[in-house]
């Protein structure tokens, strides 16, 4: 059995189930608890659990993923909320020097498991408020880096996250948290934190994305399958460990690929997977893989430069177009 | 001479074998230094290595004072509090070796020794980024009614960085047991506190979150483990944390690879003449006839074959297997390639 929730409910769902079968889980972070959370997720969770589970902390990004650190050590199962990615700078010492380290570092002696959760996303916010950083945390060995895209895996993800024993960076994204999908019921539905998945079938191009990407990749598709195109398109899920694998074997069946990201174009997460194709499957490929990615220029406010910043969906057809030749070759987004 | 019948020092409430323990810990921890050092220069240590000779009695006092079961983290000067825990000198000069008998299997080195069985979480270091985690450890020991103090070893370094603040702040807002426990040896690497810290004194720094502090003579064993116990008390009665500045001096550079251009040999003269912690404790000691001479020359000799006796077992012992190389990146299964 399954119910429709909406992305923003499934990850309460999966807070407040594993809050209630694991006294040791308590959240931390800047106002999610009075306030309710800058994006709601935690709204009403104060009420619920009290103020030794939810914990307003002050904005001090470095403190709270430390504090989450020497918590899990502690025997404590943390899960810290980075009100954006963006801040999420002020804590990198912790989250890659401490957090990544700890397990290797002292020989396997103990573990933190620290699940992050934070958000990217835009929408007239400027330069500071609109990054996608996700290569950040996926470039270091010890994390693991999860980008859900659809409601059953924002639940099973975040479970299977608190109850793991790695630390997790779990990355949420705001302009999808009203998006609606099916979520199996069972207070035990868990999701390994690993595997890209294909969420359709096509035989002539592959696309591969992840959070509102993603979206955008299936908008892309369902147009272009009014005029016989068929795209595969693939859900990234999980950043690090990185599944090239489905990539791979969707690319041998459809010699093309297209790569949607948010972030910026240049030593980003498409670019691994780019050259990790070219590595696997380059006699394969009929065309160059095309990236459709962000202008590398810092976010602009004003609303007509923003939107053309940020890949859209007539960006994702663009692209297919051109590896399937259908256009002559111009540079995408730059 | 014979020692007292009871073996104490007035005003001290510790056994003769406890002060004796606390000396041969002291001479111990000055011993494996000064061959680390003398391994080092043969290179059979390689990488960093940050001597604590001079700082002994913090590490003795400070542990001696504690619970078996609180939690320590420290900075990266680490040889010292491993030894003075009671883990064995064998494994901490096999890590330094980079052997596999090591404390952490030589995945970690000089600066990252731990041991989990002794809630010893590490060494870290990045300065200043340990206090956010002892923090978090005396959140967890709130959280869980423990009673179990965070003690977090540091420079007087790390007192000008961010993190530092953050944790005090998070230890006060939140009434957390954590003993912040400030070794101030005068320098940051090769800066002068004069030239780090507008503020001289480190423990006037916790006045900004309305900690309770005090400064003590780190080269005064017994004065830092008196200092600590009550330090301890009130933190584990739930008023939240404390802050010591123990002032302290290292007679070697910052680590063996520090030229010391940035201070005199007369000034470091000066801190081993009359500042020396062992040999302050050592006259402590015969002059309240607590020992005799014999009785310590046959702690210092013990010392001297053990240390021997770890260099032995570091030497002999094998390296890591390569086939472990990726064990311990991850603690859950990973089958995604």
């Amino acid at each position: 059995m399954a119910r429709e929730l909406t992305y923003r409910d499934a990850l309460r769902e999966a807070l407040r189930e594993e809050m209630y079968r694991d006294e040791r889980v308590f959240l931390m972070g800047e106002d999610i608890g009075a306030y309710g959370g800058s994006y709601a997720v935690t709204r009403g969770f104060l009420q619920e659990f009290g103020p030794e589970r939810v914990r307003d902390t002050p904005i001090a990004e470095l403190g709270i993923v430390g504090l989450g650190i020497g918590a899990a050590i502690g025997g404590l199962r943390p899960v810290v909320e980075l009100m954006t990615i963006n801040f999420s700078l002020l804590a990198m010492d912790q989250i890659v020097n401490h957090l990544a380290k700890i397990y290797y570092m002292f020989n396997g002696q103990f573990t933190a498991p620290v699940v992050v959760r934070t958000v990217e996303g835009f929408g007239q916010l400027a330069a500071t408020h609109s990054q996608f950083f996700e290569n950040y945390f996926a470039y270091v060995p010890g994390l693991r880096v999860v980008a859900p895209a659809v409601p059953k895996d924002a639940k099973g993800f975040l479970k299977a996250a608190i109850r793991g024993n790695d630390p997790v960076i779990f990355i949420e994204h705001s302009l999808i948290y009203r998006n609606r999908g099916e979520v199996p019921d069972g207070e035990d539905f868990l999701l390994p934190l690993e595997g890209a998945e294909v969420r359709r079938e096509g035989r002539d191009v592959t696309i591969v994305s992840w959070l509102r990407g993603y979206y955008l990749a299936l908008g892309a598709a369902e147009e272009l399958a009014r005029e016989g195109i068929e795209c595969e398109v693939i859900d990234l899920r999980v950043l690090r460990p990185l599944d090239i694998e489905t990539i791979v074997r969707s690319v041998q069946k459809t010699n093309r690929l297209v790569i949607v990201e948010e972030g910026w174009k240049s030593f980003g997460v498409g670019a691994e997977i780019a050259a990790s194709v070219q590595e696997r499957a380059i006699d394969y490929l009929d065309a160059p893989i095309a990236r459709v990615a962000s202008v590398e220029v810092p976010m602009p406010y004003a609303r007509n430069l923003e939107r053309l910043v940020v890949p859209n969906k007539d960006k994702v057809i663009e692209a297919v177009r051109e590896v399937l030749y259908q256009r002559t070759l111009v540079p995408v987004a730059r | 001479m014979t020692s007292t019948v009871d073996g104490q020092l007035p005003g001290v409430a510790l056994t003769k074998s406890e002060l004796l323990e606390m000396y041969r810990l002291m001479v111990l921890i000055r011993r494996f230094e000064e061959v680390a050092a003398e391994q080092y220069a043969l290179g059979k240590i390689a990488g960093f290595l940050h001597l604590y000779i001079g700082e002994e009695a913090v590490a003795v006092g400070a542990i001696r004072a504690m619970d078996p079961e609180d939690h320590l983290v420290t900075h990266y000067r680490d040889h010292g509090y491993a030894l003075a825990l009671g883990l064995d000198p064998r494994r901490c000069m096999a890590e330094l070796f980079g052997k596999a008998t090591g404390l952490v299997g030589g995945r970690g080195g000089s600066m990252h020794f731990a041991d989990a069985s002794k809630h010893f979480w590490g060494g870290y270091a990045i300065v200043a980024g340990l206090l956010p985690i002892a923090a978090g450890l005396g959140l967890a020991s709130k959280y869980l009614n423990q009673r179990r103090v965070a003690v977090a070893i540091f420079g007087d370094g790390a007192t000008n960085n961010g993190a530092f603040h953050e944790a005090l702040n998070f230890a006060a807002l939140w009434k957390l047991p954590v003993l912040f426990l400030c070794e101030n040896n005068q320098y940051g690497m090769g800066t002068a506190v004069a030239h780090a810290s507008a503020v001289r004194e480190m423990y006037r720094k916790a006045c900004a979150y309305d900690i309770p502090a005090e400064q003590v003579d780190g080269q005064d064993v017994l004065a830092v483990y008196e200092v600590t116990k009550r330090a301890l008390e009130h933190c584990r009665s739930e008023n939240g944390p404390y802050f010591i500045e123990a002032l302290t001096y290292r007679y070697r550079g910052h680590s063996m690879a520090d030229p010391e251009t940035y201070r005199s040999k007369e000034e470091v003269e000066e801190w081993r003449r009359q500042r020396d912690p062992i040999v302050l404790f050592r006259q402590k000691l015969l002059s309240h006839t607590v020992a005799t001479e014999e009785e310590l020359a046959a702690l210092d000799q013990a010392v001297e074959e053990a240390v021997a006796e770890a260099v032995r077992f570091a030497e002999e012992s094998p390296e890591p297997d390569p086939a472990t190389l990726t064990q311990y990146a991850y603690a859950d299964p990973i089958t995604v390639r």
